[in-house]
């Protein structure tokens, strides 16, 4: 580590940096952001960014850098912050990440880059560390607002054709690497707008959809083609794909909503986090009557699961008028998976925790509809496969908890209908693609998969890290050939998939 | 880029009382397209997402057909549409196609706007080489559609009427019972329609021992077995009909449940037609009498 480095025309010791507290971005009041779907945190001023980014030691061995499942050059891209030279951050953050607007706000930086960071060490205090999400949010954000990326001139064509199915994180990954490399890029979205859970998962206050938009609008400026309301595997056969390209990208993404199977889970009022996600953000359900999509309209909503999904869905419903908002999860309160800021966004908001329950069957009336969730109370037994100790029902503690929706956030599972048209393709048991961890080659060739139908549910950056990857063999594989000793000849590649 | 996905209205003619028959440009729906199959639409940027079971397509033109009733804003807004507008988008052909086999006698028994799917159907099991039995009911003379075309590729065809209008005074299930009583021997069955008649049909097939295929028509958002909103029982199982349909076994969909479930929304929808009907001037003729 230095011991002096140079900022902002001025120098600062370590101490001096250390000293700063990190800069807390300005948010919606949440009694007013109840109320609306405007994104509640607002983002940081130049200033704001300058002195948060004063906090970055410029450790020698950056840590954050491997805790950053694409490898940003984070100390590069802050230094440029504190320099006020944001033009060159953006740049920097470019190089290995298409999507910083997108991954500033969604990425579980408190997992990755700002884990392993020096200061969150040297505090004790992880959420210490210097704020390398919002200030990726801010750089991301200053660009668009000067009007957008500067668009490169087009690469030299490489006659080469790659279809993409599925216009997710993965897949515009994918694509917007593959073009820079002069390859002809064409994206297969089932949906009528591109982004995947990006515009039908994360609710508009956590993520604009005008965000995503802009990204697409960037990579439609490169030369990519988005070929909507295709679904590959039912439009189109995924084999009539490999006919007409040089390699196929499958990013279709862990879409299969699980249920709880338990008695009374199709009465009315009952549905999948999917699904109220869905026509609330893509189909534009807060806006209704505007909107011609409805959605179910509870005062008492339950939400059944304890990750972000679940945090997405119980928030959406405050917003969507709901009197009581209610999570309901099996374990505790330290066992959930939601990101630390989600679940204090959410309480912030109203939502109530009901930590240790599950619903074990659901009533309703006589037309159908549901009245409330019979739940078992738990407690936490030895620890299970994941680590986590397994929440064990107490017996005779039922009770009936009333609700007159539930939204049930219990996790998604791979897509099945490519694997389901495609018998050559090797998958697990739990129906995610079988794929080399390095180059994301099926066992199919010329066929790459990558982002959620490989991991199941994940995160959107885990996706991207898995896209680049693949653009990279994938670049390799069309202008050489090779298959079978493809992650070998991939020597620059970084190792393993995290 | 929009206006290559664009899908225009290229013929439109109404059949019955807001009962409409389009054709629509949508060249990446007809290649892979078979009998049984259904599309999503989206007639506007605010506009919900709709399935509906297509009844024709023209593959050399790259246009199908669709036969819609107007039911509700989005169906009654698309009415108002005319020749040469156009709609942004139609996804598909979604589901999975209905099983085409030669089996001996196929019994088709097809209700109201249910004409319309079962008609590619009864085609496609003639042409494999089936005798073909189709009974095809509505409530009145005036709601029935395609009863050329099904008689054109029909052996023998049936005409109910609920008030005596038209054909057999009677139901659907009637005209059934009397073919079996007069010794017909029907080797498969295939119903469309109003969920009430699917489910007398499969009830009374099951009696008579006539396996049944049934179409059903749940809410849909995507269509892709994303979202479980058109979840269905079968056989004590919950399939999504958007995937695992939408055709299932008639004698094993719990049918009340269904039915139950398609009316989530009928508040919403109720007030939705009726904020377009006053903002517009629109009116259903179905509800002019009285219905």
């Amino acid at each position: 580590m230095q011991t002096r480095v140079e900022g902002g025309g001025s120098l600062m010791n370590i101490k001096e940096r250390l000293a700063i507290p990190p800069v807390d971005m300005p948010e919606q009041d949440p009694r007013v952001r109840v109320n609306n779907v405007e994104e509640v945190p607002l983002g940081y001023t130049p200033e704001m960014a300058m002195l948060e980014a004063k906090r970055c030691l410029q450790c020698k061995t950056p840590f954050c850098i491997e805790g950053c499942p694409v490898g940003i050059d984070i100390p590069g891209f802050l230094k440029a912050i504190e320099d006020g030279d944001f033009r060159k951050s953006i740049r920097i953050m470019k190089n290995s990440n298409l999507l910083p607007a997108v991954c500033g706000r969604v990425c579980p930086q408190e997992e990755q880059c700002q884990q392993v960071c020096t200061i969150g060490k040297a505090k004790k205090d992880p959420c210490k560390s210097v704020m390398i999400g919002k200030l990726e949010r801010f750089i991301a954000d200053w660009e668009r607002e000067q009007g957008g990326a500067l668009i490169p001139s087009p690469a030299r064509p490489s006659g080469k054709r790659v279809g993409i199915v599925g216009g997710g994180p993965a897949g515009l990954t994918v694509a917007g690497d593959l073009i820079k490399f002069g390859h002809e890029v064409v994206v297969f979205e089932a949906l009528h707008k591109a982004g995947g859970v990006l515009v039908y998962g994360i609710p508009e206050f956590r993520l604009p959809k005008a965000i995503v938009q802009a990204e697409v609008d960037y990579l439609e400026s490169l030369g990519v083609e988005f070929r909507y309301n295709f679904v590959v595997g039912k439009t189109a056969p995924i084999q009539s794909l490999l006919e007409d390209f040089d390699a196929v990208f499958i990013g279709t993404g862990a879409g299969l909503p699980r249920f709880m199977r338990v008695p009374g889970e199709n009465l009315l009022g009952v549905l999948s986090a999917n699904e109220y996600l869905t026509r609330a953000n893509l189909m534009k359900a807060y806006d209704y009557p505007k909107a011609d999509t409805p959605i179910v309209k509870g005062r008492r909503i339950i939400t059944v699961g304890g990750g972000n999904v679940a945090m997405d869905c119980a928030r959406t419903a405050l917003r969507m008028g709901a009197e009581k908002s209610l999570i309901v999860y099996r374990r505790a309160e330290e066992q959930m998976p939601a990101r630390l800021e989600e679940i204090h966004h959410a309480k912030e908001e109203g939502v109530e925790f009901h930590l240790l329950r599950n619903p074990v069957k659901l009533h309703g009336n006589a037309d159908g509809r549901l009245t409330g969730a019979e739940v078992i109370k738990m407690e936490l037994g030895e620890p299970d496969s994941s680590g986590r100790r397994r929440p064990v029902p107490i017996e005779g503690s039922e009770f009936i908890m009333e609700a007159d929706a539930l939204i049930v956030a219990i996790g998604n599972s791979p897509n099945p209908l490519i694997p389901q048209t495609f018998p050559d393709l090797e998958v697990t048991r739990w129906g995610g693609v079988v794929v080399n961890d390095v180059t994301g080659q099926t066992s199919v060739p010329g066929v790459f998969a990558g982002g959620d139908i490989v991991l199941g549910a994940a995160t959107v950056i885990l996706a991207m890290g898995h896209g680049r990857r693949a653009a990279r063999a994938m670049n390799l594989y069309l202008s050489s050939g090779r298959w079978t000793d493809l992650a070998e000849s991939l020597s620059l590649c970084r190792a393993e998939v995290r | 880029m929009e206006g290559r996905d664009m899908h225009q209205i290229l013929f439109k003619k109404e059949l019955g009382p807001d009962i409409w028959l389009y054709r629509f440009r949508a060249p990446d729906v007809v290649a892979f397209r078979e009998p049984g199959q259904f599309v999503i639409l989206r007639i506007s940027e605010d506009g919900e997402r709709i399935p509906i079971t297509i009844a024709d397509v023209d593959r050399e033109a790259g246009t199908i057909t669709l036969i819609i009733q107007s039911v509700g804003k989005t169906t009654l807004q698309l009415a108002q549409m005319n020749i040469g507008d156009s709609i942004p988008d139609i996804t598909g052909p979604l589901g999975v196609p209905t099983d085409i086999e030669k089996v001996g006698t196929v019994l088709c028994v097809g209700g109201g706007i249910g004409i319309a799917p079962l008609y590619p159907v009864a085609k496609a099991m003639k042409e494999i080489g089936n005798r073909v039995v189709s009974i095809i009911g509505a409530r009145s003379a005036n709601l029935f559609i395609l009863e050329e075309e099904m008689a054109a590729v029909s052996d023998e065809l049936i005409v109910t009427t609920d008030d005596g209008t038209k054909g057999k005074h009677g139901l659907v299930t009637d005209a059934i019972r009397e073919l079996a009583e007069a010794g017909g021997e029907y080797d498969q069955c295939v119903t469309m329609g109003p969920p009430v008649m699917m489910k007398f049909v499969s009830i009374l097939t099951k009696e008579l021992g006539i396996p049944t295929i049934v179409s059903l028509n749940p809410i849909m958002v995507d269509g892709t077995g994303m979202c479980g909103c058109c979840r269905v029982t079968v056989g004590g199982e919950t399939r999504f009909a958007c995937v695992d349909g939408p055709e299932f076994d008639g004698h094993l969909v719990d049918f009340d449940e269904l039915m139950n479930r398609l009316t989530t929304y009928r508040t919403e929808e109720g007030k939705a037609l009726e904020h377009y009907m006053g903002e517009t001037g629109c009116r259903l003729a179905s509800k002019e009498g009285g219905h």
